[in-house]
């Protein structure tokens, strides 16, 4: 099994994974896999249904246990290590007994962050987001963007090093996709947290990211790690743009590659 | 339009006078002896007469007073012992048969054991009814915890949120829809049990002694007229409850 130790990470990587095992029943998902994550970067993830995207962002952010391996963040466990998630049923991940404004506002409050200081960060992600909508309104009395921008800047609330994304956008009508899609571009660029994406949409996959993680099918291999440097921010039009579209092909033509596999 | 929906609001009104001139019906065309069947307007007048005169209250007093005992007992009771249960599935399989195999005898057959146990006192109606309440309590607030949405106990995990938080903050509240229906049965069965336990454990008061009374003497008026008051008794009880439920599970159905 391999460690960070007999296999070092560039510089400028937040989180190594070594020698990550995972099997559900006996069949092999992840066989001593090892991937690095590049700090203050987007990773999109992308790969053929049922190759365990969302298994390696839960695997990474400690929601399902690793059979064995080792993932660190700059050097750390996650235990040391402030970390966001958005779910992809935002309706499923909000608590609907509080009020938009409590939901943000309760992970700084659980840290016992002061009163002051609460309002002061829940105003800084209000004016980050641009939020028109009222917060006192509770969750179930939003649109489905309004709740997902909500459990966005709820993860974002306690300034994470690292967002973990699970098809944020997959129940999102195209106008919310392009606005929460602007807004993590934002976020990610004003804060420099790194940010995992698990996407079935190959352009908000690639739209996002500086690293395109694409995945083999069941055992899972990393296909390819490909890496898309155009110029950030990247607007709505940058998608018609020949550098993108010719990423987003040279995407394609791997997956339907491994789809053959 | 306007006058539609007017219309539409006294609907539920339909269902009550159908009733009543069924009842009228029935006596008229003499389907049943007038001796065991009252009309229904000198039955609800004398039903206003116990009321005006007093003579109801010290049994609806009763009543109410055994029924409440019994379901705060069962509710200080039923609930923890419920989330607990809820939050440690092994302990709740374990004692997942004596549960299910209690909730579904029928209390009264009970009553000669609590008897042997209380004696024929007060206690012992209280005590058969706030077992029978306690029960279903404890059994939907074990589900309420039971059934949490994972994505919200998940939400919480990524947040670092220390375990006796999640606990109080997450599964506490999620259990709470299913924990009100379990307080709406439990206080309909509770009643139950305190009716019967009134007609058949030794009792001076209580509108099912009343009813029983009444019976036995052939004052069908007063029979009729103690059986809508308990009926009254029960509905008030459901709507109290399904009011409260609204207020405090704003959320309830809608996440």
């Amino acid at each position: 099994m391999s460690t960070v130790l007999d296999l070092p990470a560039e510089i400028g990587t937040h989180v190594t994974i070594r020698g990550l095992d995972k099997s559900f029943n006996g069949a092999v998902l992840y066989d001593n896999f090892n991937l690095d994550i590049p700090k203050g970067k987007i990773v999109s993830i992308f790969g053929p249904n049922g190759c365990g995207k969302s298994t390696l962002i839960n695997m990474v952010s400690g929601l399902m246990p690793i059979d064995s391996g080792e993932v660190l963040f700059d050097g750390k466990t996650l235990d040391k290590t402030t970390i966001g998630y958005v779910f992809q049923n935002y309706r499923d991940a909000l608590f609907p007994w509080m009020s938009s404004w409590d939901n943000i506002a309760y992970p700084l409050k659980r840290s016992g962050m002061s009163k002051e200081k609460v309002k002061a960060r829940v105003d800084e992600l209000v004016t980050l987001f641009e939020i028109k909508f009222n917060l006192n309104l509770y969750p179930y009395e939003l649109s489905g963007g309004q709740m997902q921008t909500v459990s966005i800047m709820r993860a974002l609330a306690p300034n994470p090093e690292i967002l973990f994304l699970d098809e944020p956008f997959s129940a999102l009508d195209f106008e919310m996709t392009l606005f929460i899609r602007a807004k993590l571009q934002e976020a990610n660029l004003s804060t420099g947290v790194t940010m995992m994406i698990v996407s079935h949409d190959l352009e908000d996959a690639v739209f996002l990211a500086d690293r395109i993680l694409l995945l083999t099918r069941r055992p899972t291999r990393i296909a390819e790690y490909l890496t898309f440097d155009m110029a950030k921010p990247r607007s709505p039009e940058s998608v018609s743009e020949a550098e993108f579209i010719k990423t987003k092909a040279l995407a394609l033509e791997i997956f339907q590659r491994e789809m053959r596999a | 339009m306007n006058n539609k929906e007017h219309l539409q609001k006294l609907l539920p009104l339909i269902g009550p006078i159908a009733l009543l001139l069924l009842w009228s019906l029935i006596l008229e065309a003499k389907w049943v002896k007038p001796i065991l069947l009252p009309p229904p307007g000198a039955t609800l007048a004398y039903m206003a007469d116990s009321f005006m005169s007093g003579a109801i209250f010290s049994d609806l007093f009763a009543t109410i007073k055994r029924t409440f005992y019994a379901f705060a007992i069962a509710t200080v009771l039923g609930v923890p012992l419920g989330i607990i249960l809820g939050s440690n599935e092994k302990i709740y399989r374990s004692v997942e048969f004596l549960i299910d195999f209690f909730r579904s005898t029928p209390s009264s057959a009970l009553i000669p054991l609590f008897m042997l146990i209380f004696g024929i006192t007060d206690i012992n109606k209280i005590a058969i009814a706030a077992f029978a309440a306690v029960l279903v309590i404890l059994f939907n607030s074990a589900y309420g915890v039971m059934n949490a949405k994972k994505t919200r106990v998940n939400a919480a995990k990524t947040m670092g949120i220390p375990t006796r938080y999640i606990f109080k903050d997450v599964l506490l509240m999620e259990s709470l829809p299913q924990t009100f229906v379990g307080l709406r049965m439990g206080v309909s069965m509770a009643l139950v049990i305190v009716i019967v336990a009134e007609m058949f454990i030794g009792s001076e008061n209580g509108l099912g002694h009343r009813i029983i009374d009444a019976q036995q003497v052939f004052n069908v008026k007063e029979m009729y007229s103690s059986i809508l008051v308990t009926g009254a008794l029960g509905y008030g009880l459901n709507l109290l409850f399904l009011i409260s439920e609204k207020r405090i599970v704003h959320w309830g159905g809608k996440a």
